[in-house]
């Protein structure tokens, strides 16, 4: 299986603060790859890393061998990675349409098809199409999120705490799309709610205190007492 | 949809015809000059909408494109010719050098956060106003100088019409590109930078964009401005100009365009009206303390501005309505206690 990504002791500082200090895994095609850890453990951090956000100052972010480690915000996403944020990022003054507009940086047959696609995936957004993004629930303005990141060919999508104050029910249809998405894309999934993670990941890294203490298998972590009380508090 | 288009488009003809009528109706030279004043800074308002409104941008800096067009247009009137094809020629050495200057103070500012991005402006802006005090071989200083408009706008009713000719071309214009698919572009910047850049886009070149765009409407508004007096001085760059733009837009609502249109109306009027009450009421002479006092009740009570509070108003209007349609009339505060 071909690696997409890979992120070698990856440090990251924000002001004085040394948040990540030594962030290592790698995320493989046609593969879901979980990060876990605690609240504050550097999870949303290295994914604003990887997308440049709060750019690495040590270490190495390759992307199909391709360093990307000093490219900027907009570069990364045009290589193919697409970015859902944890508050989504909707814009609220534009429509669900306009927003998927946006979000297109081309409108080819296959970008159409996709939107399609992603139209059937989230029936909601059809129906609130000329809504404002504002308007929306959080459930939707979630959807709404990922469809957009999904519209343009992206090789690789960072979702960020896609269940984070969802209901359960909408948690599930989330949880739903991303299996489905998962037929399509490769994925780096952030997520504290560890049922849904083990339902959908295929591997895990685990993070605290801003360095990668465990990668591997999901089905070996989902068995590892042991691990998940020292790293995440369950058991 | 197309409902809401066809009444949009029903305002805007009535409005014209509204505009294109009153002269003929009340012949008060006044009106005239008034209308005149408020179409100009309506111009001004609107390209200032792009920054503020339009892509969150907070320039203290704007005199300094409107100065730029008055001083091509006067400087060119007045030492080359006073005919039209001379006017029109220093609109368009306005606009490129606005749009010249826009793109260059942009492209070294625009990276900055917005704060220190304003006080660039300002500093840019105060360079220009320093720039026009002493270079008196051409601009005559602080004193200023008259110069003779065009012929054709002897007649102040000409150049009333060729102004609001100006305003609608301007304002179809900009409507279409923040319409655009750029302009939906300006508008995710203002609402989330980061996310914007993260769905790929270089976001400094729209700002950039924006900026270049402002400024040479700016810089058209500026000429037209000069003409309207006949005369010009380094008030055109004084921070009062772009405190004017920015009030506007604010009274009006940002993000808008109408927003900026109405605003200059209110704010045209307040200070023609209040400068008016001066002479049977002294305590009008100081109509500037009223003015802030208008300003601070009207941002306390519409924050959103006059079209943004009507919008609201609109929108909790017409969701009661469909609430209504869909669950039949609420019942009365009384009959729920009970």
């Amino acid at each position: 299986m071909t690696t997409l990504l890979t992120l070698n002791e990856v440090h990251t500082h924000i002001g004085q603060y040394h948040i990540l200090q030594g962030v290592n895994f790698e995320a493989k095609e046609g593969q879901v790859t979980v990060l876990l850890g605690r609240n504050g453990a550097g999870k949303t951090t290295t994914l604003k890393t990887i997308m440049g956000l709060t750019p690495a100052t040590k270490g190495d972010i390759a992307f199909r061998s391709q360093s990307i480690k000093k490219s900027p915000t907009y570069k990364v996403a045009k290589l193919g990675i697409g970015y859902v944020p944890e508050n989504q990022g909707i814009f609220a003054d534009l429509t669900v349409e306009e927003n998927m507009k946006v979000a297109m940086r081309k409108e080819d047959t296959a970008t159409l098809e996709r939107q399609q696609y992603v139209l059937e995936l989230f029936p909601d957004l059809k129906k609130f199409w000329k809504k404002a993004g504002g308007h929306l629930s959080g459930g939707q303005k979630q959807m709404l999120s990922m469809a957009r990141a999904f519209i343009n060919d992206s090789q690789l999508i960072l979702i960020d705490e896609p269940s984070k104050g969802l209901a359960p029910i909408v948690v599930e249809k989330v949880m739903e799309a991303i299996v489905e998405m998962k037929k399509k894309t490769s994925i780096v999934l952030v997520e504290q709610n560890f049922i849904m993670a083990s339902r959908i990941g295929d591997t895990y890294t685990l993070i605290d205190d801003g360095r990668t203490v465990n990668s591997g298998n999901m089905q070996d972590l989902i068995y590892d007492e042991e691990l998940k009380c020292k790293y995440l508090g369950i058991g | 949809m197309n409902k809401k288009i066809s009444l949009r488009s029903f305002a805007f003809f009535l409005l014209l015809a509204i505009f294109i009528i009153l002269p003929f109706v009340n012949d008060s030279r006044t009106l005239l000059i008034l209308l005149t004043q408020i179409f100009i800074f309506g111009i001004l308002a609107m390209s200032y909408d792009i920054l503020l409104g339009y892509t969150g941008i907070v320039s203290f800096g704007h005199a300094m494109f409107f100065g730029i067009g008055a001083y091509t247009t006067a400087v060119m009137l007045k030492q080359m010719d006073n005919t039209l094809l001379i006017f029109v020629l220093s609109i368009v050495i306005g606009m490129i050098l606005a749009g010249f200057i826009s793109f260059l103070v942009g492209l070294l500012t625009l990276r900055l956060k917005s704060h220190f991005f304003a006080m660039l402006t300002l500093a840019f802006s105060g360079l220009f106003l320093v720039l026009a005090e002493k270079w008196r071989s051409v601009t005559y200083g602080n004193d200023g100088f008259t110069f003779r408009a065009p012929d054709l706008f002897r007649d102040r009713m000409t150049f009333y019409f060729f102004v609001l000719a100006s305003l609608v071309i301007i304002f179809l214009a900009l409507y279409r590109f923040v319409n655009s698919p750029t302009g939906r572009i300006l508008i995710a910047v203002r609402e989330n930078e980061q996310r914007t850049k993260s769905l790929g886009f270089n976001t400094l070149h729209y700002k950039v964009i924006a900026s270049v765009v402002a400024g040479i409407v700016a810089s058209f508004a500026g000429s037209l401005y000069a003409v309207s007096l006949r005369f010009v001085n380094t008030s055109v760059m004084a921070m009062d100009i772009t405190l004017d733009a920015l009030l506007m837009t604010i009274i009006g609502g940002v993000g808008t365009l109408v927003g900026p249109l109405l605003g200059s109306a209110v704010i045209e009027y307040a200070q023609h009206a209040l400068s008016g009450l001066a002479r049977d009421y002294p305590i009008f002479e100081r109509w500037i303390i009223f003015f802030g006092i208008l300003y601070i009740l009207a941002v306390i009570f519409f924050p959103k501005g006059i079209i943004g509070s009507l919008r609201l108003l609109f929108w909790k209007w017409r969701g009661r309505l469909k609430q209504q349609k869909t669950t039949g009339p609420q019942p009365q505060e009384k009959e729920r206690f009970e």
